[in-house]
């Protein structure tokens, strides 16, 4: 027994380190295995008041950039309205979807799993799986919500998953992150007879709940026929700046209970 | 008394300098300097190793909560906190085992060494941790490498000036 104690004391400093550092390491697996740790995150309102702060000071520096894209966002939806075109609608005109306008106070695209912190929460009715687009694309989807703060899962993030199609021949596959270009994306799963030129757009397509049919997500940049070779993968060039956001809008789909009641 | 109250203050202050901005510089869209990692390279000599050990995981962990990363850098400034008093024994020999080193009287040379290896300890476990995977050995080195060199000239900008300078 003696022993014991004695050989826990002289050892003490290297149990602790391996017994945090295994803590650390089932934080980091179980996230990046399972996409399920969520006890860390900057949404708890203590480490976002201070993003918020940081941007309320900062948001003056950029006004001239960000108003030159809500004149564009501004022309273009006027000219929607005046041409009354149904089929490149960017936000949705139904009752389906409702649409709350926010601001991103902390951003990140240098790492392989991004998150965004935007100052909107439960008291503005944002859940959990909800859209989030800018005036140009997708960026993301709500994961984690408190009272007056969200995070939100960016597009480039390793674990973001978005069924997407290309939007002349209708064909579907699935947008992913290998990581590396934080201005590209890799749409995955496109049959090989699809006919595709470099310069289409990819749009999000009608199955997922969360966002609705045809938001622009990018344009073709390359394209090559993967290992099986009977599909064809994409390299998607962003249409949405993320190194540069301010203005985003969340979209909440208000029959995604009702549609996800079905499959249970 | 003083002092410590004046080291947790400082600690304070880079933690929040690194969350605020230095984890937002994106040089080159993936380039950010850690300077945070300077107040466990130089963390006092005579602290019980345990709290030091301690103390370099709730600082990881503060700056994850801000970053969304998950324990990766908690992990990272664990592993140099604990592997500190190895590479304090190489580099310093019998003066560190005698306990007579000072930081504040660091010769250039010796210095170097030290903090690069504590640095590219520190940077090569939180990138590869954050990548986590064999296939892109490449971004891990390149991350690496780029992200040392900043964190490098700051730490030694730093050094200069609240270290050195105190003596």
């Amino acid at each position: 027994m003696q022993r014991i104690i004695y050989f826990l004391n002289r050892n003490k400093e290297l149990i602790l380190f391996l017994s945090l550092l295994l803590f650390c390491f089932y934080l980091n697996i179980s996230y990046n295995q399972y996409n399920k740790s969520k006890f860390i995150n900057s949404s708890n309102s203590f480490f976002s008041f201070f993003f918020d702060k940081k941007r309320n000071i900062s948001k003056y520096l950029d006004l001239e950039y960000q108003n030159k894209i809500l004149v564009e966002e501004n022309s273009k939806l006027k000219k929607q309205l005046f041409n009354d075109n149904h089929e490149i609608v960017g936000l949705p005109k139904q009752k389906n979807f409702e649409v709350t306008a926010t601001s991103v106070i902390k951003n990140s695209y240098n790492m392989q799993y991004n998150f965004l912190t935007v100052n909107a929460g439960s008291s503005e009715k944002i859940k959990i799986d909800n859209g989030v687009i800018s005036s140009n694309g997708v960026i993301g989807i709500v994961d984690k919500v408190s009272e007056k703060y969200s995070r939100v899962i960016s597009i480039i993030n390793k674990n973001f998953l978005l069924n997407a199609k290309h939007k002349k021949t209708n064909f579907f596959g699935v947008i992913s992150w290998n990581g590396i270009d934080p201005k590209k994306v890799q749409l995955k799963d496109i049959p090989k007879r699809a006919n595709i030129t470099i310069g289409d757009s990819i749009v999000t397509g009608g199955n997922s709940l969360i966002f609705p049919k045809g938001i622009l997500v990018g344009t073709v940049e390359s394209y090559k026929l993967d290992f099986s070779e009977n599909y064809i993968e994409i390299e998607v060039l962003l249409s949405s700046d993320l190194r540069n956001l301010d203005s985003v809008y969340i979209i909440n789909n208000n029959n995604f209970e009702e549609i996800i009641s079905l499959y249970e | 008394m003083n002092k410590i109250v004046s080291n947790i203050l400082f600690s304070i202050f880079l933690i929040f300098f690194q969350a605020m901005f230095l984890n937002h510089i994106n040089f080159m869209s993936f380039v950010n300097p850690y300077l945070y990692i300077f107040l466990i390279i130089y963390f006092p000599l005579k602290t019980n190793r345990s709290i030091f050990i301690l103390t370099a995981f709730l600082a990881g962990l503060i700056i994850d909560f801000f970053s969304d990363t998950h324990a990766i850098h908690a992990a990272a400034c664990l592993c140099i906190a604990y592997f500190r008093t190895y590479y304090l024994k190489i580099f310093f020999g019998m003066a560190y085992q005698h306990q007579v080193v000072k930081f504040k009287h660091l010769e250039f040379k010796q210095n170097f060494l030290y903090l690069i290896t504590m640095i590219f300890t520190h940077h090569l476990i939180l990138f590869s941790l954050e990548v986590f995977s064999f296939a892109h050995l490449n971004i891990i080195f390149k991350k690496t490498i780029s992200s040392l060199i900043f964190s490098f000239i700051l730490v030694i900008i730093f050094f200069e000036f609240f270290i050195k300078k105190s003596r």
